[in-house]
């Protein structure tokens, strides 16, 4: 442990004990589950290993799974713009905010984190029926005739999904907000720029990195979200991950259901992989 | 700094109440005297907290649920402890590889955790086991408590170190007295945050839970897809004003920006 008797292997028996059940817990099911995909299956027989294309072909090629994956990005876009609009000026508040009323906004914005999601997603159920809260006071303010529909529509999964994803937005967003040095903005006060014109060309270029590096987070977690999904949307609306699980544990077409998780993860590492180095390249000098 | 105008306290006031409507709701609505859901026009009623006893499997569920946080997360730090020290102390080949290995279950959506977990555990026998819940949780929580594990080792002089081990000291008591300490807070934090999360899993234990072991998050999820009605309301109450006492108690003690903000200065 001490650089007394630190050899050249040390960080390996450091590592060792992680790295071997990183590589017994997720390589190899994970392998398994790729591996799973090109396996043959039928309603009466079953799983048959026998390398087989039809899950993929399926997949690409069936208009209803491409609607769901469709649908699935479309949500989940919709989600990450939402909280940038809502999380980059909630930041910026509570960045220019007293350390008292911080520490108070700071609880509401990460408190929501700590409870389950499912906690979270009945609350939105509660409010969002045709005679919730939201739709009442809709009513009373004389804004709309007839209740909206939220449940069971991709509306209602956005609204809660953005109330999920939000936190880490402006988490994200305040961590580069923190390391701005204050007098830049007075300088840019000093030679004349108005509150608009600063935050247009001295605020919002220095923190883009931390706004995009929370979008990227947003938009994953929004595409592979399940548990809000399956709540709202109802077994009729299904997004990729509500697919997958119906898959294995309705259907009971593994290979498939493999296939469609197996399309995810790689969708999702590929886009986050090549906004990451798209992002780094831009912005290098900012990350010095 | 300039102060936020009456414009911005008015987006912060919306902002905070759209944050808290939902909770807000649930706890409301569980305190209904009614057989159905209702805002308790007609006073409080405990009606429905008392029910939740009536109904073992919510209270097996949460007894294993804490179990499994508890025990997840401490497996979890046992192994992020030695990792985070080498990462922090030492420029070796792999180094980047095994960082991103480690972290990678932040990034592969818990659904395809759940579903590789589901086939592995069938192929070997350990599908619906608390052994093989235990398992999926320490990979899934490890992250967590690496990250501030990892935060805590960068900011260690090692002069001290050096200082212990030219008195004589060896490299268990180094360790023991020396190292561990100024990891601490690091430590405990990451324990904390890992259970948290083990607690709170839904997406991937909804996969390998069965019948027999299964946690508390994941016994809502499945009766919410049957029906939602004031005893799911006052189990999700609990939960709120469990994690609203943790938090309050955290902020005190550690400072919540300093747990979740990483290390820095807050």
């Amino acid at each position: 442990m001490s650089l007394a008797i630190s050899s050249r292997a040390t960080p390996y028996y450091l590592t060792g004990p992680a790295l071997l059940v990183f590589l017994g817990l997720v390589i190899i099911p994970l392998g398994m589950t790729v591996l799973l995909s090109f396996y043959d299956w039928g309603q009466y027989k079953g799983i048959v290993p026998e390398f087989t294309l039809k899950n993929w072909i399926e997949v690409f090629t069936d208009s209803y799974f491409f609607e769901i994956f469709l649908r699935t990005f479309r949500i989940a876009i919709l989600v990450t713009l939402a909280t940038m609009l809502i999380g980059v000026p909630q930041a910026y508040i509570l960045n220019r905010m007293s350390p008292g009323w911080r520490s108070a906004i700071l609880l509401v914005v990460i408190g929501p984190l700590l409870v389950s999601v499912v906690a979270r997603t009945l609350g939105w159920a509660l409010l969002l029926g045709s005679t919730g809260l939201v739709n009442q006071g809709l009513i009373a303010l004389g804004l709309i005739a007839e209740p909206l529909a939220f449940m069971f529509t991709e509306t209602g999964i956005v609204i809660v999904l953005i109330h999920v994803l939000i936190p880490f937005m402006i988490l994200a967003v305040w961590a580069s907000l923190q390391r701005l040095d204050p007098q830049i903005e007075n300088a840019a006060l000093s030679l004349g720029a108005g509150q608009t014109t600063i935050w247009l060309r001295v605020i919002l270029p220095q923190i883009v990195p931390g706004i995009l590096s929370g979008a990227i987070i947003v938009f994953s977690l929004a595409a592979s979200a399940f548990a809000s999904p399956a709540i709202i949307g109802g077994r009729r609306l299904k997004v990729a991950a509500t697919l997958a699980y119906d898959e294995f544990l309705n259907t009971l077409n593994w290979p498939l259901g493999a296939a469609v998780a197996s399309l995810l993860l790689l969708a999702l590492v590929a886009i986050t992989v090549g906004s990451n180095r798209l992002i780094e390249r831009r912005y290098s000098q900012v990350f010095e | 700094m300039r102060k936020n105008g009456p414009l911005a306290l008015c987006f912060n006031l919306l902002f905070v109440i759209f944050m808290l409507a939902p909770l807000l709701i649930v706890c409301v609505v569980a305190f209904t005297p009614e057989g159905y859901l209702s805002l308790p026009t007609r006073g409080p009623s405990l009606r429905w907290f008392k029910a939740i006893f009536d109904y073992p499997e919510f209270v097996r569920a949460f007894r294993d649920s804490l179990w499994l946080a508890a025990l997840s997360s401490t497996f979890a730090i046992t192994l992020a402890v030695p990792a985070a020290l080498a990462i922090a102390r030492y420029r070796f080949r792999g180094r980047e590889a095994l960082t991103t290995l480690f972290m990678s279950p932040l990034m592969v959506p818990h659904v395809v955790l759940g579903i590789a977990f589901l086939r592995f555990f069938s192929q070997i026998g350990l599908s619906g086991t608390f052994l093989g819940l235990l398992l999926s949780h320490i990979i899934v929580v490890l992250p967590f408590a690496l990250r501030l594990v990892l935060a805590a080792s960068y900011g260690i002089d090692q002069r001290i170190e050096h200082a212990a081990i030219s008195l004589g000291a060896g490299n268990a008591t180094v360790f023991r007295r020396v190292t561990l300490p100024l990891i601490l807070p690091g430590v405990v934090s990451g324990w904390l945050l890992a259970a948290i999360n083990s607690f709170d899993e839904v997406t991937m234990t909804v996969f390998i839970a069965s019948p027999a072991t299964v946690t508390l998050p994941v016994r809502m999820f499945l009766y919410i897809q049957d029906n939602i009605d004031p005893l799911i309301a006052a189990v999700s109450a609990c939960l709120i004003a469990m994690t609203a006492g943790l938090l309050i108690a955290l902020d005190r003690i550690y400072g919540l920006d300093r747990l979740f903000v990483g290390s820095g200065k807050g």
